[in-house]
């Protein structure tokens, strides 16, 4: 296992070295980083990285704009990033959110892919900034042995480089990785580099150029369950008659190392910390609050395993699948529940009405590959408009519910690789006459008078033939 | 009077007396129509909106496959996922009536806009059907007695337990329809031979073409109305309405049946179905004998015409039905047919139908369970009807008389007599209840007039004579008429009891009170189906007994080798075979039949009696009807069945009691016994050490109540 990787570091470093070469002239140049600090959170199975980047121009013009580049392998498994700047004097610091965006830049080496954070005001030449970046990895630990028995724990490969992929040239750098316990099998050595506990450090490493690369690769224990959902469509359907009807559908399945050989009951009731330690037993589902009628079944029926807890800050559904699903196994099953319509419908002052909602998984710790939020109006409703946080896809779709002739306006948006920090809150804009909620109750005594006047009719009308 | 002014206000809205009969009749038959639906939802406010037992399974994937890929595929269909590898017919080897039916309200309310799932369609299907069967029931107590005793049939139908069995909310099966269709039909032919009339002899046709669309038990239409019409002959009690009525319903009820491929031209062939043909042939002598009556005048020259033409239609009705037999082209009568006349004839024959708990012929205590009050009732509706017999009284007699008979030959067809009985009783209520009120309000009257008016009439004062020679009377017919609405309400209160204590729970999830008196549930089986749907490849072949056939198809959407369609008897014997030999020689099996998952129910650690285990013995009797190979007496010790350390060895190394008991041993199911206890019958296990050689564990449900095994590959030769 160790010659492979150590070529292909060596081939990465020639490479990068290369390509360094021929982007020196870009004008990225001007800016430095003088300070590096890298966290790698794997005690879950989405990878958190936390990044302190002390930034320093020393061109001579100012410029708004850092590049955080990535290689493209980890770009697909990239959930969020974002970036964040410390403001004020030492002891009145306060964090504001900059503006992080996707940005090709030519001649990238190696198809390194771009993130363009925005600063608030340009960076003066001579100047200095300390950015805080936090990216979310999915899928990026890769089980192995991919199959293990019931018994066996989990080990999982994480692949990264030791040193920061960075358009700019880095002064000084650090990175910590944290496992979620001691046990680790093996992990790639890059002096200076050393392990204490469930936290292995790489660096500090002075001086290296742009686009340098050092792969890394971990090998350790990580018993999480992998709980992701294939597929989740949220249903949220407005009732202006004073209730919002949520229906969730998930496909989920445990994407850790699959499961091998026999599944043995006896073994997984009377061992359960050695047996099947991986496992997934049992989600959390964060609810907002004052939820009500909520319930959780698939498609054989209502599955009667679950508890829910309600306060007035929050609401807490645990459930539990059938069966406690181990590597490779899937379960499908809906979760719905009402809520009341004031605390998430809100009129604006032009008189439209729009939808407050949050838009990830209520799941918590889970992975999302596919999300699509299904926003049913009330019928009657015109000009919908969405406006989400990041981009997602969007397109109009049309519902027919009870007793609907026209049919609902549904605003769908699809957003791919979510995970819970996605669960920022967006917005859906419509206008809405209020005297279309009268047409149904109408309809429906229309059609009750229509029938006993046809029956009076019936009674006093003769149609026999014969006199 | 202040009273005055607002009773003149009121005099418009003042209804005559036979307007406000008419609203009484109009709102209790709405609140019986309630009634009906309502006490049958026990079930989903208990558990949920679910479809109960095993056939329901198949009747619900069905209506699923109807609803989604057209009626024409359903009648098509091939379904390969049963009975693999010979699969299934499904669109000829069924009654489509219950899922066309379900199919089209689905239509209907999809078409006004109600977005529900056919799921609830289904599962309220049966409550709809029986609300309307009591509509059904107060149109032929109409018929046959009077408005009163409709309405009396209408609240006793409603509620009864014997009806109530087979139609709660999610036992979504044929008998839901069909008993509504069997009525319907019943009355529409009354009403024809009432009033002679072809068109409700047309509608009866109608009637019993729904009815053969839903349900095998129309045969016993087919024989009833003949053996009606051949009484009614008998009895001299010929008419021409008769003769219209029978013979419209005849020829177009069986054209019109021919359209359902399960049935086909079993109407002119099958030999259950013959009776109905000689009758119709003997009706047309008799019309012919009447036409040559009404010819001749010589009454002698008639009589000895008469004998001539009889022995000649009978023997020629004879000899066609003999040569008939002979080659064949008339089938003779099934084993079930028998079986229904003759009740010993299952168990020595066909154990395969002798195995279904259902079929048992019925104790006396489920009698009482399912009619209460009514059991008794009959016998005096009974006497009623023979009092004053008619066209219509004959009918309801001879249905109620032969209806018994087959429910007491089979516990399923109390739900066939269930609507007879409760007409007769009806009739016997309605009767007394009016006899009384008669006989209290006449008295009344007749001291009014007798205090008003000194002209009373002849007959008033006779009876005035006779009310004053019995003191008592009144009293007595105020105590009788308590005494018959303490029964009735008795009655009521029986039939909610048993409703919701009997015959609501779903058979699917399984109920419990805990230690502390709380509500255990066992959920095991959908645990597993669904494991099965979502973590096996999707062509897997599981088998297991054919018991829960239906249910894997359609919660676990797998394949199966044998379900409670019992058609192949060799099919399901083979697997019988498997699970009472020794794993290697079962393994062939396995392998021959292309097996990927073997599924077992055992209860061993909940306590559930009807697991495997005890259902073993059927297995292998009917494995061994078809492979002597397999021998009853060998799991048998001195003719006893045992499962402890004292049983047979050839039952404890047997695949089923393997699967059963796997790792069984190292399980503690109760305080203070010893591992390896089996709750369900309470013994300690004797084969503790179980080792599988072929198939290895692949799930278990958390109560243990489903276990499903792999087969593993075969080994490499070298």
């Amino acid at each position: 296992m160790e010659a492979p990787i150590r070529a292909r570091e060596a081939l990465g470093f020639i490479l990068f070295s290369l390509l360094f070469s021929i982007c020196r002239s870009s004008s990225l140049n001007h800016l430095l980083i003088s300070n590096a600090e890298r966290r790698i959170d794997l005690s879950s199975h989405i990878v958190k990285v936390y990044l302190t980047l002390k930034v320093e121009n020393a061109g001579s013009t100012p410029t708004s704009e850092v590049f955080l580049s990535f290689p493209p392998t980890q770009v697909d498994h990239l959930a969020t990033v974002e970036a964040l700047v410390t403001k004020g004097k030492r002891k009145k610091t306060t964090l504001v959110r900059l503006d992080v965006k996707p940005t090709e830049l030519p001649d990238a080496p190696n198809d390194a892919k771009y993130f363009a954070i925005y600063l608030e005001n340009p960076l003066k030449s001579g100047e200095s900034t300390t950015l805080e970046v936090l990216y979310l990895l999915t899928h990026s630990q890769e089980p192995f042995p991919a199959e293990i028995a019931q018994s066996e724990s989990q080990l999982v490969y994480y692949r990264d480089s030791a040193l920061i992929l960075s358009p700019y040239h880095i002064k000084q750098q650090t990175t910590f990785i944290k496992t979620p316990s001691t046990k680790v099998e093996s992990f790639t050595r890059v002096e200076p580099s050393n392990r204490a506990g469930t936290e292995i450090k790489y660096g500090p490493y002075e001086d290296h150029p742009p686009y340098s690369f050092s792969p890394i690769l971990i090998h350790f224990e990580n018993n999480s369950p992998f709980a992701v959902v294939e597929e989740l469509v949220r249903e949220v359907e407005i009732s202006h008659w004073g209730n919002l009807q949520v229906t969730e559908q998930y496909t989920l399945v445990h994407a850790g190392a699959r499961h091998k050989g026999v599944f043995s009951r006896v073994d997984f009731q009377s061992r359960p910390t050695l047996n099947g330690a991986s496992s997934l037993r049992y989600l959390l589902a964060r609810l907002p609050p004052r939820v009500h009628s909520v319930y959780y079944r698939d498609e054989i029926g209502n599955i009667s395993s679950s508890h829910l807890r309600t306060d007035s800050r929050k609401s807490e559904l645990e459930i539990e699948p059938r069966y406690p699903l181990f590597g490779g196994w899937k379960a499908t099953f809906v979760i719905g529940y009402g809520l009341p319509l004031q605390d998430f419908l809100f009129e604006t002052s032009d008189d439209r009405r729009y939808l407050n909602f949050t838009f990830g998984c209520p799941l918590l710790e889970t992975v999302v590959d596919k999300l699509t939020i299904k926003v049913v109006l009330p019928e009657g409703s015109k000009d919908p408009s969405a406006v989400v946080p990041f981009p997602v896809e969007q397109h109009l779709e049309t519902k027919y519910s009870y007793l609907d002739v026209v049919g609902r306006t549904v605003v769908v948006m699809e957003k791919k690789n979510l995970v819970p920090t996605h669960n920022s809150h967006f917005q859906v804009y419509y206008t809405f006459k209020p005297i279309f909620m009268l047409a149904e109750p109408l309809m429906l005594a229309s059609a009750f008078f229509l029938f006993f006047v046809a029956c009076v009719a019936y009674l006093h009308i003769d149609l026999s033939i014969r006199k | 009077m202040s009273n005055s002014s607002t009773s003149d206000l009121l005099k418009p809205f003042k209804l005559k007396t036979k307007q406000q009969e008419l609203l009484i009749r109009v709102s209790i038959l709405c609140l019986v129509y309630i009634l009906a639906f309502i006490t049958r939802l026990f079930s989903v406010l208990r558990y949920e909106s679910m479809i109960h037992e095993f056939d329901p399974y198949f009747n619900y994937r069905t209506t699923l496959y109807l609803t989604q890929h057209g009626f024409y595929d359903f009648w098509n269909w091939f379904d390969y996922e049963s009975w693999y590898p010979l699969g299934r017919i499904v669109g000829g080897t069924l009654y489509p009536g219950l899922m066309v039916t379900a199919a089209l309200i689905y239509r209907l309310l999809h078409f006004l806009r109600f977005a529900v799932h056919i799921r609830e369609v289904c599962v309220l299907t049966a409550p709809f059907f029986a609300s309307n069967t009591t509509l059904v029931a107060y149109f032929f107590g109409k018929e046959i007695w009077d408005s009163g005793a409709g309405l009396v049939a209408a609240i006793l139908i409603a509620v009864c337990p014997g009806y109530i069995s087979r139609s709660v909310a999610g036992s979504y099966d044929n008998e839901g329809v069909a008993i509504f269709a069997l009525l319907f039909t019943f009355y529409l032919f009354v009403k024809a031979v009432n009033k002679g009339s072809l068109a409700w002899g047309l509608a009866s046709a109608f009637g019993y073409f729904y009815m053969v669309s839903a349900w095998g038990g129309y045969v016993f239409i087919i024989n009833l109305i003949p053996l009606y019409v051949l009484v009614l002959l008998i009895t001299g009690r010929y008419s021409m309405r008769l003769y219209v009525a029978y013979n419209c319903m005849y020829i177009l009820g069986m054209l019109l049946a021919m359209q359902i491929r399960f049935v086909g031209f079993q109407h002119v062939q099958s030999g259950e179905h013959m009776a109905a043909m000689g009758v119709f042939f003997l009706m047309q002598v008799f019309y012919f004998l009447d036409w040559v009556k009404h010819m001749l005048s010589d009454t002698k020259l008639f009589q000895e015409f008469l004998s001539i033409t009889v022995t000649c239609a009978v023997a020629a009705g004879g000899i066609a039905l003999g040569v008939g037999a002979a080659s064949g082209y008339i089938s003779p009568w099934t084993g079930r047919f028998y079986s229904l006349l003759d009740p010993t004839y299952a168990k020595d024959h066909i154990p395969i139908i002798a195995s279904v708990s259902e079929h048992q012929p019925t104790a006396w205590s489920s009698f009482m369970f399912d009619f209460h009050i009514l059991l008794f009732l009959f016998p005096a509706g009974l006497y009623f009807c023979f009092k004053r017999l008619s066209d219509a009284t004959i009918f309801i007699v001879m249905y109620g008389l032969t209806s018994m008979y087959f429910a007491g030959v089979m516990v399923r067809l109390i739900l066939v007599a269930t609507p007879a009985v409760c007409l007769i009783s009806a009739i016997a209520v309605s009767a007394t209840v009016k006899n009384l009120t008669v006989l209290l309000r006449s008295k009344n009257k007749v001291a009014q007039i007798g205090s008003t008016k000194g002209t009373s009439s002849a007959k008033a004062s006779s009876k005035a004579s006779l009310d004053q020679s019995q003191p008592f009377q009144k009293n007595g017919a105020m105590a009788l008429l308590f005494g018959a609405f303490y029964l009735l309400s008795r009655y009521a209160t029986h039939c909610t009891w048993v409703t919701s204590e009997a015959y609501s729970s779903p058979s699917i999830v399984l109920a419990a009170r805990g230690a502390h008196g709380n509500r255990v549930i066992f959920d095991d089986y959908r645990e597993a189906y669904f494991w099965l749907r979502q973590n096996t490849p999707p062509d897997a072949k599981v088998m297991s007994w054919w018991d829960y056939g239906y249910q894997i198809t359609a919660m676990g959407n797998r394949t199966v080798i044998v379900d409670n369609n019992t058609w192949n008897n060799t099919h399901i014997a083979t697997v019988g075979r498997a699970m009472s030999s020794y794993e290697d020689e079962a393994y062939e099996i396995i392998r021959s039949l292309d097996v990927d998952y073997v599924l077992v129910v055992f209860g061993g650690v909940t306590g559930y009696s009807s697991d495997d285990i005890n259902k073993f013995l059927w297995m292998v009797r009917i494995g061994g009807g078809v492979f002597p190979v397999i021998k009853e007496p060998d799991y048998l010790v001195n003719g006893e069945y045992r499962v402890d350390k004292g049983a047979a060895p050839k039952m404890l190394n047997c695949l089923m009691y393997k699967l059963s008991y796997y790792r069984f041993g190292e399980m503690m199911p109760e305080y203070g016994k010893p591992p390896g206890y089996d709750r369900a019958r309470g013994v300690e296990i004797g084969n503790k050490d179980i080792k599988l050689e072929h198939l290895e564990e692949a799930f278990t449900t958390s109560n243990w109540i489903v276990r499903i095994y792999k087969v593993k590959p075969p080994n490499n030769r070298w």
